[in-house]
């Protein structure tokens, strides 16, 4: 049996303090989000939560274990630091969609904009759409999976992390190079389908990542940076 | 921070409460800028009548002295409508002077807006008393745009609020910071442009006026402004018979657009739009970095 919040009558806290407050198992149901921001954010306890209709900022923000699902949209910030857990939205996504995510599961069915991704650090992310400019930038660990195309600047300074597009890609961004799809990729991009329920041929996939020649400064890169100095220009 | 707020009416179904459906959208902008609040409202117009909004901040004067001597000065028939600390005058004579004559002759007011469609409002202040004090629910037309200030360039001043205006019957609004308009404030008062304050918003106003002035239409104007303006923003431009939407390339500025059979809504954060009739049928998408969106009833 699930607890109904309707936000025309519950306030957010509320919905938010019960959450908190459940236990392994609940479950929950939201109707009337009508784009409040916060909605269903720092679950610890494995729940189900139903959100029904559009969300605005952090939806599911710092989640953990439990699923949250999104009937509608979301604005900036879903799923921002997800630890575990899986959160799904059937409609898009604004800007930095699950940032700086250490572990868990986030489905975008729709488009994502702009930095899908951003300092990701674990999380496995799939977007049944397209991702906006600089998705991935500054990634760490985990998968981005994109069924659509990436806007420019994909992966931009890319530490670590898998990059998955299906459709076209506009520009890789700086450090951010194709990769060789090996067997081990197509064995995860598989089962990340599956997990988000959407349907793709894997061979279909190109795979980007790191080349990893901003870890360090290089020494040889020396001349050129007093060269620069000296003509006054910045590097 | 900053809200922007923008609703175009394509039929007639919700315009006589086009007042109504700005000021709820308006509210739900209020914690993205509590310091101010402003908006302009297109209503059709009156057979041609130029109308010149115009602001004595804080005060109530007697108007009847000034509208005499512009009609003077137009040789034509003006008359004067006064709501609060704003006045709106109203002539079959030319706008432009009009405005200019505003300006040149009666000192400690702001001309706010011009145009045969346009009335404009603003005032610091909560959104929500800004909105109460100028009837904003009263008014019924084909299109508002309204904005909430969190000023961060300038000062927490009326007249440094939004709309501001750029030509007839045109205005903008801004969320962001302009990072070069020190430069192009001169750049443009070398063009002729003037400045009222130290407010980067104003600047891209008066760019955009420029451009316009110079032959430019809406879209080749903004086009060039993403050459020459720096920094973030988002922008709403009101034009005569619509809207007009512009994102920086780097887009950290937010902005959603929803469209039914009736209306087309943006604004900084879905909760605004949340609020309009028959939203559950709208499409939702969030505006492309650096692409030029127009909406007009002539199209």
């Amino acid at each position: 049996m699930s607890v109904t919040f309707d936000l025309e009558t519950a306030s957010l806290r509320e919905l938010n303090r019960a959450l908190h407050a459940a236990n392994d198992g609940d479950a929950f149901v939201v109707k009337n989000v009508r784009g409040a921001h916060a909605v269903a954010a720092g679950i610890t306890a494995d729940v189900t939560v139903e959100v029904d209709g559009s969300v605005g900022y952090y939806a599911a923000g710092m989640h953990q274990r439990g699923t949250v699902r999104i009937d509608g949209n979301a604005s900036t910030g879903l799923a921002e630091n997800i630890m575990s857990g899986a959160v799904h939205i059937t409609g898009n996504a604004t800007m930095s969609a699950a940032a700086s995510g250490h572990g868990g599961l986030v489905v975008i069915g729709g488009n994502s904009g702009a930095r899908c991704g951003i300092s990701m650090k674990g999380v496995d992310i799939v977007v049944g759409g397209n991702v906006g400019h600089m998705s991935a930038f500054m990634a760490q660990a985990g998968n981005l999976i994109v069924l659509g195309d990436a806007a420019a600047d994909l992966g931009d300074s890319i530490y670590e992390a898998d990059i998955f597009v299906r459709g076209t890609v506009e520009s890789l961004g700086s450090d951010c190079v194709e990769k060789e799809l090996r067997p081990e990729h197509v064995e995860t991009v598989t089962q990340l389908l599956a997990a988000a329920a959407l349907d793709a041929n894997v061979a279909d996939f190109s795979r980007y990542g790191s080349a990893r020649q901003l870890y360090n400064f290089h020494v040889d890169d020396i001349d050129a940076e007093i060269a620069a100095a000296k003509n006054g220009a910045s590097t | 921070m900053c809200g922007i707020v923008g609703l175009f009416l394509k039929t007639e179904k919700y315009r006589p409460e086009l007042g109504r459906l700005t000021k709820v959208m308006l509210h739900e902008m209020r914690d993205r800028g509590p310091d101010s609040a402003g908006f302009a409202i297109y209503d059709g117009g009156t057979d041609g009548l130029t109308r010149i909004t115009v602001l004595a901040e804080g005060q109530r004067p007697d108007w009847g002295p000034t509208r005499d001597a512009l009609s003077t000065a137009l040789g034509d028939e003006v008359k004067v409508r006064p709501i609060e600390d704003h006045a709106v005058f109203e002539t079959s004579g030319d706008g432009r002077i009009a405005r200019q004559w505003i300006i040149d002759n009666v000192p400690n007011v702001d001309v706010l807006s011009y145009g045969e469609q346009i009335e404009l409002y603003k005032s610091v202040g909560d959104p929500d008393l800004v909105a109460s004090r100028y009837d904003l629910a009263s008014f019924s037309g084909t299109h508002a745009i309204a904005h909430t200030r969190m000023a961060t360039e300038s000062a927490v001043t009326t007249n440094g609020s939004h709309p501001f205006v750029t030509g007839a019957d045109t205005c903008l609004v801004h969320n962001g910071s302009l990072s070069n308009h020190n430069g192009l404030r001169a750049r443009l008062e070398q063009q002729g442009e003037s400045f009222q304050t130290e407010n980067d918003t104003e600047v891209a106003a008066g760019y955009l006026s420029w451009r316009l002035r110079e032959g430019d239409t809406i879209d080749a104007a903004l086009q060039q402004a993403l050459v020459d303006l720096d920094g973030f923003y988002t922008f709403a431009i009101g034009i005569r018979d619509g809207f007009a939407i512009l994102r920086d390339p780097i887009a950290c500025k937010p902005a959603v657009v929803a469209e039914t059979d009736d209306w087309v809504a943006m604004s900084s954060e879905y909760r605004a739009i949340a609020q309009l009739p028959d939203v559950q049928h709208a499409t939702v998408s969030e505006p492309e970095p650096a692409r030029i969106y127009t909406w007009s009833l002539a199209a």
